[in-house]
């Protein structure tokens, strides 16, 4: 195709279309220890925290390839997360629908969601672009506050885990975790090959230089709503998942709250690393997770975390080790 | 920053109260209370580490009987996710029974998880009668109180004297609207009207001139506060700021002791609310109260502390006569057996457990002292009216609960 190589002109980020499915080595070095990491922790670690962490690795990915890629900030993320969570909840509740079909469907309201607040919000650059996805974004948690279907503050109880396809039971923790497990990777992989596309170019070439990308002839605007709306179907995955592994899917969730936690989980593992949400993710869930006794403690470190990141490494855990070895992660 | 000071301290507490929990594992004689609470929020003063100081004086007042009991507890902070996980790990880790547990939401969430586990859920702190109702399960025991109770015990009893005309001021969220709906239905039914209510945004209202001023318009006897905690003090402090103290009765519909401590005798004498336990009630109450009194700070037990303590006594009594191992292995059947067994404790006296998990004990409709009335601290209350236990709750058949066969 043309725009290949025009969106190779516009900047030097072309050069990393090297490796096995435009993964650097050491990119494939990183995905072996994490791969390693999916196939081990199991047996060793809580399942259930491990979930919950995949999920948030997951969310924060998608997060992550709408700013890291495009360089657009959502401060509404949790609206898409919250609400695919809802909607997968719901349907397998009240419906009986399977966990994959429960999930697919959180994800479908969630992308289109996306579709027409992005739709809305990607006319606006910087701080307003933020501001509007925010508002959105509260809208939508008032709606959950006083729809019936979402139970209010009590949410959505008792969700079942079903049978995976009608056939296997995903009540046990472990046949649970190899699911999500699974549902994590495929989108993981999946924002990679995106962010190594063709449309991926034309996406970092948006993000460097916008008015450059427009008088190449692209439609920036079209790349960034389809942008968006991935970005927030990826999110209704994460959200959807969550929501069947706690069986419970609650206001938390749509909270303006999560949306803040996404963007910290992505900052401190290192925005625009294909594997530094990962890493955020693991470390935000893991303190929330064993610092819980604490109480608003949490919040106040959580704070002390992000002001040290922001100061001192800008990059990110991901970002400064990549910087420090000179590869890409 | 008082807040975060003390969530420093409960988080010390519980810091310190899990720690035993990876070192005991291995011993199978060992029952493990969890008290699951709010420990850092709105609820902490009227459960908190109060709940958890009650279910140590239960299992201290137990002894040693074969078994040792340990407790320990954790902050859910009225988040229904924090909770689930929390109770999944504890059940996953060893925990036999989960106490307390404030806030609806997060009760519906252990309750789940409970009945799938086949572990014991003892609820003391969460005000929704569905847990008995369509939520009930045969692992889940209510204690101390909940909405249909609240509503009979505060909107009967007034209409009978006399305050037949209702305004309500309502929290807009589904815990308010059920608390009117209920309340409604009993002052209608007792042949009061209600002329109308004023529904305010929940959380973040904190000024409430412009419902009490409603209120006032609508000329009722009665102002009926459908809501909770701060935002029942606010409302209060609010109508009397107007003088609708001089022509209403205040009715709280959740109302403890801890908020009428917070409020002051003379903002909030001559309120009227509901509670089934008072620690100056009788010689049992008081002798319960000059025990713990220390350890709980040196405060009288509110309700659902003393909920905590009544739960977990009986649990501990039915775990012994049933047998350790048995008792750890089926929660249901430490359920049922609890609930073969007659209960009676300092806190709530005889009692009994009903088959859908209602705990029945009398019910109080008490009347905030004047200050002059009051002969020292936390000397509070005196009792308006006195409803059996059989009569205080929803009658079983109405409550729409599996387990309870018609």
């Amino acid at each position: 195709m043309a725009s290949e190589t025009t969106a190779g002109a516009i900047a030097p980020v072309t050069r990393d279309e090297s490796g096995i499915w435009g993964f650097s080595s050491a990119q494939l070095a990183a995905l072996g220890v994490l791969l390693i990491f999916l196939g081990v922790a199991p047996f060793f670690l809580y399942p259930v925290f491990l979930m919950k962490l995949l999920c948030f690795a997951l969310f924060a990915c998608a997060f992550n390839l709408l700013i890291g890629y495009v360089g657009l900030l959502s401060f509404g993320h949790a609206a898409y997360f919250g609400m695919g969570g809802y909607i997968a909840g719901y349907t397998a509740k009240a419906y009986g629908f399977t966990p994959e079909l429960a999930v697919l469907t959180g994800a479908a309201v969630a992308g289109v969601q996306g579709w027409v607040f992005g739709w809305i919000a990607i006319r606006r650059q910087g701080i307003y672009f933020a501001m509007i996805t925010l508002a959105m974004a509260q809208m939508i948690y008032f709606v959950c506050v006083q729809a019936p279907f979402t139970g209010g503050e009590d949410g959505i109880q008792a969700i079942p885990r079903g049978a995976l396809f009608g056939s296997v039971s995903m009540a046990s923790d472990m046949s649970m975790y190899w699911f999500v497990a699974g549902i994590f990777l495929a989108g993981f992989l999946m924002i990679h090959r995106i962010i190594h596309s063709p449309y991926g170019q034309v996406l970092k070439a948006i993000r460097e230089n916008e008015p450059r990308a427009t008088s190449l002839g692209y439609r920036t605007d079209d790349y960034k709503l389809v942008a968006f709306i991935l970005s927030a179907t990826l999110a209704g995955v994460a959200g959807g998942v969550k929501s069947l592994v706690f069986g419970i899917a609650t206001l938390t969730d749509v909270h303006w709250s999560m949306s803040g936690e996404v963007v910290l989980m992505t900052l401190v593992g290192g925005l625009g690393t294909v594997f530094g949400p990962v890493v955020g993710a693991a470390v935000i869930v893991t303190m929330q997770n064993y610092l819980a006794e604490m109480g608003a403690w949490v919040t106040v470190i959580q704070g002390a975390i992000f002001v040290t990141v922001v100061l001192a490494f800008r990059r990110g855990i991901v970002g400064e080790i990549a910087h420090l070895f000179r590869v890409k992660l | 920053m008082g807040t975060s000071r003390r969530s420093l301290l409960a988080g010390a507490s519980a810091a310190v109260a899990v720690a035993p929990l990876s070192r005991a594992r291995a011993q199978g004689t060992t029952i493990r209370l969890g008290v699951l609470s709010d420990m850092s929020g709105p609820y902490r003063d009227a459960t908190g580490p109060g709940s958890t100081v009650m279910t140590q004086a239960a299992a201290a007042e137990f002894g040693a009987r074969g078994f040792t009991v340990e407790v320990i507890q954790a902050d859910h902070q009225n988040r229904p996710d924090v909770g689930a996980n929390i109770a999944r790990q504890w059940f996953d880790q060893g925990v036999d029974a989960i106490l307390d547990v404030p806030t609806s939401s997060v009760a519906f969430a252990v309750n789940t998880i409970a009945r799938e586990k086949n572990k014991v859920f003892l609820n003391s702190g969460a005000a929704s009668s569905d847990l008995t109702g369509s939520q009930c399960s045969p692992n889940t025991v209510h204690w101390t109180y909940d909405t249909w109770m609240l509503a009979k015990g505060t909107g009967a009893a007034i209409v009978r004297t006399g305050g037949d005309t209702w305004f309500f001021v309502t929290a807009d969220y589904a815990f308010g609207h059920a608390l009117q709906r209920d309340t409604t239905r009993f002052v209608e039914a007792a042949g009061g009207r209600v002329l109308g209510a004023a529904r305010y945004p929940f959380p973040a209202t904190t000024d409430f001139s412009a419902f009490v001023v409603q209120a006032q318009a609508s000329r009722a006897k009665v102002l009926g506060m459908a809501n909770a905690s701060t935002d029942t003090v606010n409302t209060i402090k609010a109508a009397r700021e107007f003088g609708l103290h001089r022509n209403m009765k205040f009715a709280a519909l959740l109302m403890g002791l801890v908020d009428v401590h917070a409020l002051g005798l003379e903002t909030g004498q001559g309120l009227l609310l509901t509670e089934s336990f008072y620690w100056d009630l009788n010689d049992r109450t008081r002798a319960l109260t000059t025990r713990v009194r220390r350890a709980n700070q040196d405060r009288p037990p509110a309700m659902v502390q003393a909920g905590c303590y009544g739960a977990a006594l009986h649990y501990l009594k039915a775990v012994a006569d049933m047998g350790v191992a048995a008792a750890k292995a089926d929660g249901r059947a430490a359920v049922a057996r609890m609930k073969a067994m007659p209960t009676d404790d300092d806190a709530f006296g005889p009692g009994r457990i009903r088959e859908d998990g209602r705990k029945l004990h009398p019910v109080f409709l008490f009347e905030v002292k004047a200050p002059s009335e009051s002969r020292g601290a936390w000397d509070y209350y005196k009792v308006a009216a006195t409803t059996p236990g059989e009569e205080a709750f929803r009658p079983l058949a109405e409550g729409g609960c599996s387990l309870v066969r018609s």
